[in-house]
C-alpha cells in the first residue's frame, strides 16, 4: 500500500479548473520531488495532500485513510504529516521553542517537559540550539526554514511534504535547507517535495514529476527524466532551468 | 450674578473622581471587555463560510452601527447600571467586531495553514495563532475605539446615573456654577483622551518597529 495515493484529483476555483485528472503514489521511503512552471499546480498538488485545500474529483489516501471522506478526523491525519512552507510560517509570537512545542502539547498531548526535549533534539538537529529562545523574526530565513523542519519533525510525521522550500531563500541560504532535507531523504523519510533546484532531484529523489497547466504532464524515474524526458514541455523546461 | 467661582470645583473633586469617574472608568472597561469578546466572536461568525453563521453577525453588526447609541434597545429589563453596561456592550461589540475582522484578515492564509498542518483544529488554530497575532496588531485601534467609549459613556445621564458627567452636572445645579463645573468636566475628558491618544501614538510606533 502506497504513503500516498493521488487518484483521478481535479479541482477548480470558480470555473478555472487547476487540477486535472492528477494520479500518482508515493510509497514508504520514497522521496518525489514535482516540479513545473510557476501556476502549473504543483503547490495546490502538494495541499490537497493534507486537505489544506479541498478538491472536487478523485480519492487521496495517506496512510489507508480517505482524505476526501467527510468522517475523517483531518487534525489528527495533518499531525501525521508534517508540512514545510514556502514562506517558512512560523508563528511571529512566540519563540522558537514554543514554535516547537505547541502541537506537540496540544494535538500530540505531551507534557511540556517531553515536548521540549524532543523539540530541542530535533533543534539541535538543524545546528540551530542556541537560538532556542529567540523569536521567529530574529532569525535569518534559512534559519527560519530549518526551525520549519524541526517543528515538523517533533511531531514524529510518517511523511513530510515541502512546498517550495527554498523559493523565498536568498541565494546563499539555500543550501543551509537543503543539507537538512538530503540528510531526511537519506534517512528513508516519505518526501514529497515540490522545487525547482534540480540538485537536490538529481542527489536524492526516487521520482520527479512534471506538471504543466493542472496536469501531471511526466511521472518518470530520476534517470529518465533528466536522461529524456518524453514531453517536448519537460524539455524545453529542464533546458531553460539547467542553463541559466 | 458675581465672576466665576472656581472653588467650587475645590469643593467637589473628591465627590466627582470617588463616584463619578470611578463609575465612568469601570463602564468603559466592563463595556470594553465585554465587547472585545463579544466582538471577536461575531467578526469569527462572519468570516466563517457557512452562511447561517456570517449571515446572522452581519446583520447584527450593521443594525447596530445604523442605529444612534442612545436609541439603541436593552433587551431585558434590569437595574440602570447593568442596562448601561450591556447595552453599552452590545453596541460597541458591533464596532470593535470591525476591527477584530480586519486584524484577523490581517494573519496571512500561510499561518492558519501551519496551524492546520500541525493538526491544530479550528478553535486552537484561533486561540494559539491567529486571534493572539490579530490582537496585537489591533491594540492601537481597539483603544482609540475604547477612547471613544470612554466619551460616550456620558450617555447614561439619560438613566439617571452619576458617572462623571451626572456628578459634575448634580454640583453645577447645585451649586448655580454651571459654567465653572461643564468646563472643568470639559478639560478632565479632554486630559484623559488626550493622553489616551498619545500613548495609543506611541505604541503604534512600537508595534511598526516589532514587525
Amino acid at each position: 500500500m502506497p504513503m500516498i495515493e493521488i487518484k483521478d484529483v481535479s479541482k477548480w476555483y470558480g470555473s478555472f479548473q487547476v487540477l486535472t485528472n492528477c494520479t500518482t503514489n508515493v510509497e514508504k521511503g520514497e522521496v518525489i520531488v514535482v516540479c513545473g512552471p510557476s501556476g502549473s499546480g504543483k503547490s495546490t498538488l502538494i495541499k490537497v495532500v493534507n486537505a489544506l485545500e479541498p478538491f472536487q474529483e478523485g480519492n487521496i489516501v495517506v496512510d489507508g485513510i480517505k482524505v476526501n471522506d467527510p468522517k475523517t478526523n483531518l487534525p489528527k491525519l495533518r499531525a501525521r504529516v508534517g508540512m514545510v512552507f514556502q514562506h517558512f510560517e512560523l508563528f511571529p509570537h512566540l519563540t522558537i521553542t514554543q514554535n516547537l512545542t505547541l502541537g506537540q502539547i496540544k494535538v500530540l498531548g505531551r507534557t511540556p517537559e517531553e515536548a521540549k526535549t524532543r523539540g530541542l533534539k530535533y533543534l539541535n538537529r538543524v545546528g540551530l540550539i542556541e537560538q532556542k529562545d529567540k523569536f521567529p523574526g530574529q532569525l535569518s530565513g534559512g534559519q527560519q526554514q530549518r526551525v520549519a523542519i524541526a517543528r515538523a519533525l517533533s511531531m514524529d510525521p510518517i511523511c513530510m511534504l515541502f512546498d517550495e522550500p527554498t523559493s523565498a531563500l536568498d541565494p546563499e541560504m539555500i543550501n543551509e535547507v537543503l543539507d537538512v532535507m538530503v540528510g531526511l531523504a537519506k534517512e528513508g523519510m516519505t518526501m514529497m517535495v515540490v522545487t525547482h533546484e534540480m540538485g537536490f532531484a538529481n542527489k536524492v529523489a526516487n521520482r520527479v514529476i512534471f506538471m504543466d497547466r493542472g496536469q501531471i504532464v511526466e511521472d518518470a524515474t530520476k534517470a529518465d527524466f533528466f536522461g529524456k524526458p518524453r514531453s517536448e514541455r519537460a524539455q524545453q523546461f529542464l533546458a531553460k532551468i539547467l542553463h541559466h | 450674578m458675581g465672576g466665576f467661582d472656581f472653588n467650587v470645583i475645590e469643593r467637589s473633586i473628591g465627590y466627582l473622581f470617588r463616584e463619578g469617574m470611578t463609575f465612568t472608568l469601570t463602564l468603559t472597561g466592563l463595556a470594553a471587555l465585554g465587547g472585545i469578546i463579544f466582538g471577536t466572536l461575531l467578526a469569527m461568525m462572519r468570516l466563517s463560510s457557512h452562511k447561517w453563521l456570517s449571515l446572522p453577525a452581519t446583520g447584527y453588526v450593521n443594525l447596530m452601527r445604523s442605529i444612534p447609541l442612545i436609541g439603541s434597545p436593552t433587551p431585558i429589563q434590569v437595574g440602570a447600571v447593568a442596562s448601561s453596561v450591556i447595552t453599552f456592550t452590545l453596541f460597541e461589540a458591533a464596532y470593535y467586531s470591525e476591527i477584530m475582522r480586519a486584524g484577523i484578515q490581517s494573519i496571512p492564509r500561510g499561518q492558519v495553514w501551519a496551524g492546520y498542518a500541525l493538526g491544530l483544529d479550528y478553535w486552537q488554530t484561533m486561540a494559539k495563532v491567529v486571534l493572539p497575532q490579530a490582537f496585537r496588531n489591533m491594540i492601537p485601534i481597539l483603544l482609540t475605539q475604547t477612547i471613544i467609549l470612554f466619551q460616550d459613556t456620558s450617555l447614561v445621564y439619560v438613566l439617571s446615573i452619576t458617572d462623571f458627567l451626572g456628578a459634575a452636572s448634580k454640583i453645577a445645579q447645585r451649586d448655580g456654577r454651571l459654567v465653572e463645573m461643564y468646563l472643568f468636566a470639559a478639560l478632565v475628558y479632554f486630559l484623559m483622551s488626550f493622553t489616551l491618544s498619545y500613548i495609543v501614538k506611541i505604541l503604534q510606533q512600537k508595534i511598526a518597529i516589532i514587525r
